[in-house]
């Protein structure tokens, strides 16, 4: 009786979620079959009356886009490995090393993680204006990386943590160096954390939008989120919902896409059965 | 295969703490040899000074003829098998007793050889394709053991490999390891904190406490001689019984009575006043169930508590000890982890005998097998030390410090 009860009432409970989340995003996707002439008559119905592929046709054609899309995998691409890699080591460091300011180090993390991200976009135009980085790849990959840093590390820290040391001794007593034991047992052991951390990096750099817009002026440089701002369509009072929608599903799809491949990847307690059970 | 020679091993701490204390142990080629003693002791401290985990502070760590002080643990050519096995979680059975194989650049043939002769060697080839997470804990202990013996190390390292097991695996582990090892005849340095282990396994055991040497010898000389009172009452189960005794002639006073002792042990005792007699449980007998009660003393005593348990009896007899053996008692108790409870007498009697609880009882007690220590050094006055291996007692410790006091003014 309890357990059908308490059975009826996480299913309610999930389909709630459900919604709250997903509708949305089902809006967003119905919006992208809808025609202009439909989202522009002031109170349009949930699904598309006369489903359209027109936007999709626009938006794969339109050069700024694809050239937006194409910044946006490669900025976010390369922010991503760069800060996993760096977040690596850092971590690695952090957790077996006794070193003098490790302390210091990780608080100065967390200060960065805390910082908002729009205090630094006047003095960061500034200094890559002289840097000569201002609307270019680098100039949005470096405050991405510094902005994903401290989340990283932290993560994968925690990870390195909990990885039994006697691993890593066992492997040099089996004649590994040290490089060798970490890239054969320590990284393999923490790939959870690596990917974790690795998703939370490219979604950062995905999504970001105020240095994006600050720091480019260009579609040499300009990201997604971005460049979605410049749909003002010819009416200022009628935006182009159909294209933005259509867009926002572009742009989410990758995503999801990634979450589903790297979801796999994220299998937890890979270290149950190291020692003793 | 290469004997592992330690000469005045020394691990100090940065806090200036000497966990090992100017330890010298030479293991010959081929030889199994044990360091135990209670935690904190220093045992897998100097394990783990032997592959190279730990630096060493001074000393020389000698493997065959070659200094390794300064090797990195890959370079010193040694196999360790872990407490908590550290297999790696994310390698298959075959893949993890292969990691040392791989790591030395071996091609797949010899490696697949290898790994195959490991694993039937250890009844593994069943699980060659399982992940150690899926395994039980007897069958990772064999990985961890596929992974040490897969590559032609000079010597394996064992560090408490059996503690994670239950009673029973523990017991056919043991017997495995010692098959193994006596037909891979490999130098093998064992570290357990379990006497049993130690007494079976050992062709000889290092006794350590507080990171110094107590005695070296084979696991019968241990038991039969003990250099002093902490090396006694740790070898043997149930431990050996300490009391109160006073010498007179050649008959040893203790709290229930008098016990014949011989004229060399008695000279050896002669004019020290109170000391401590060890007996240990299974020295007594019931003098009802002894058949031949000649060559030992009798005495009466009231049998507070009795466990039988089929093959032998273990009665216990309070006594009350005089407050310097007392405190003596006690700082043994604490040196050997254990909890010190009221003195008492254990004996362990054969399974026949029929001796109540709360009964008085006569008990045979042989007077030859005891030992007299003195309560102020738990030096052991009467032991045979042609027969006892190397001990650390009061004389030598007392050059030691000499020595070092000298080193001290001439450095």
């Amino acid at each position: 009786m309890n357990a059908t009860r308490n059975r009826i009432g996480t299913a309610i409970g999930f389909v709630l979620i459900l919604v709250w989340c997903l509708l949305p995003v089902v809006w967003i996707i119905s919006l992208s079959f809808k025609s202009a002439a439909e989202t522009g008559v002031g109170s349009p119905q949930f699904l598309p009356k006369d489903p359209t592929l027109q936007n999709y046709r626009d938006i794969l054609t339109d050069n700024d886009f694809l050239d937006a899309l194409r910044n946006s995998f490669g900025i976010a691409l390369i922010a991503t490995f760069l800060s996993v890699i760096l977040a690596t080591l850092a971590a690695y460091a952090i957790a077996r090393l006794e070193f003098r300011g490790k302390r210091a180090v990780l608080s100065l993390a967390l200060a960065i993680a805390m910082f908002p991200v729009v205090s630094l976009v006047g003095p960061l135009f500034d200094m890559w204006r002289t840097l000569h980085l201002f609307n270019t790849w680098p100039g949005l990959i470096i405050p991405y990386m510094s902005f994903t840093l401290p989340l990283a590390i932290w993560t994968l820290s925690a990870f390195f943590r909990e990885i039994p040391w006697e691993m890593e001794q066992a492997a040099q007593v089996d004649g590994a160096t040290s490089w060798q034991a970490f890239r054969k047992v320590i990284v393999p052991l923490a790939a959870p954390g690596v990917f974790t951390a690795a998703i939370l990096t490219f979604f950062f750099a995905w999504n970001e939008f105020v240095l994006a817009i600050s720091l480019t002026s260009t579609t040499r440089s300009r990201t997604v989120p971005a460049q979605m701002s410049f749909f003002v369509g010819p009416d200022p009072f009628n935006p182009p919902y159909g294209q933005l929608a259509t867009a926002s599903v572009v742009v989410t799809v990758p995503i999801i896409i990634i979450v589903l491949l790297f979801q796999r990847k994220i299998v937890a307690g890979l270290t149950s059965g190291a020692v003793k059970g | 295969m290469a004997a592992i020679d330690m000469k005045n091993i020394v691990k100090q701490y940065g806090d200036g703490f000497p966990a090992v204390n100017d330890i010298s142990i030479d293991v010959a080629d081929g030889e199994f040899m044990i360091l135990v003693g209670p935690s904190g002791c220093g045992k897998s401290t100097l394990l783990r000074m032997i592959v190279g985990l730990e630096d060493i502070t001074s000393g020389d760590m000698m493997i065959g003829d070659k200094r390794v002080n300064d090797l990195a643990p890959r370079d010193r050519n040694l196999a360790m098998v872990f407490q908590n096995y550290a297999l790696y979680p994310h390698l298959t059975v075959y893949e993890n007793i292969a990691f040392p194989l791989r790591l030395a650049k071996e091609s797949d043939d010899e490696v697949d050889k290898k790994v195959r002769a490991a694993s039937k060697t250890l009844e593994l080839d069943e699980h060659l394709d399982r992940k150690p997470g899926n395994l039980s804990g007897g069958q990772r202990q064999r990985v961890a053991m596929g992974r040490a013996i897969v590559r032609e190390a000079d010597a394996f390292l064992f560090d408490e490999p059996l503690s994670n097991l239950d009673a029973k695996l523990r017991g056919q582990m043991r017997t495995e390891i010692s098959r193994l090892q006596k037909r891979l005849g490999i130098t093998t340095v064992y570290v357990t904190h379990d006497q049993t282990e130690a007494m079976t396994l050992g062709d000889r055991v290092a006794v350590l406490k507080r990171g110094v040497l107590q005695q070296l010898a084979t696991p019968r000389e241990l038991y039969e001689n003990p250099g002093n009172l902490f090396v006694a009452g740790f070898i043997g189960s149930p431990p050996m019984n300490f009391l109160p005794a006073t010498v007179e002639g050649t008959s040893v006073k203790l709290p229930f009575g008098s016990v014949q002792i011989s004229p060399e042990k008695a000279a050896k005792a002669e004019g020290r006043g109170l000391l401590m007699a060890g007996i240990r449980p299974e020295y007594f007998e019931d003098a009802s169930v002894k058949t031949d009660p000649t060559g030992g003393s009798t005495f009466r005593a009231e049998v507070d508590t009795v466990e039988w348990l089929g093959n032998e009896t273990y009665a216990y007899i309070p006594f009350e000890a005089p407050p310097e053996v007392e405190e003596q008692l006690r700082q043994l108790e604490r040196d050997l982890d254990g909890e010190s409870l009221r003195t008492q007498l254990v004996v362990s009697l054969d399974g026949a005998s029929r001796i109540q609880e709360g009964e008085e009882a006569e008990i045979w007690v042989d007077g030859s097998k005891i030992h007299l220590f003195d309560p102020a050094t738990g030096e052991n006055l009467t032991v045979d030390r042609d027969n006892a291996g190397r001990i650390l007692d009061h004389a030598t410790e007392q050059a030691a410090e000499q020595q070092a006091e000298q080193d001290a003014v001439a450095g």
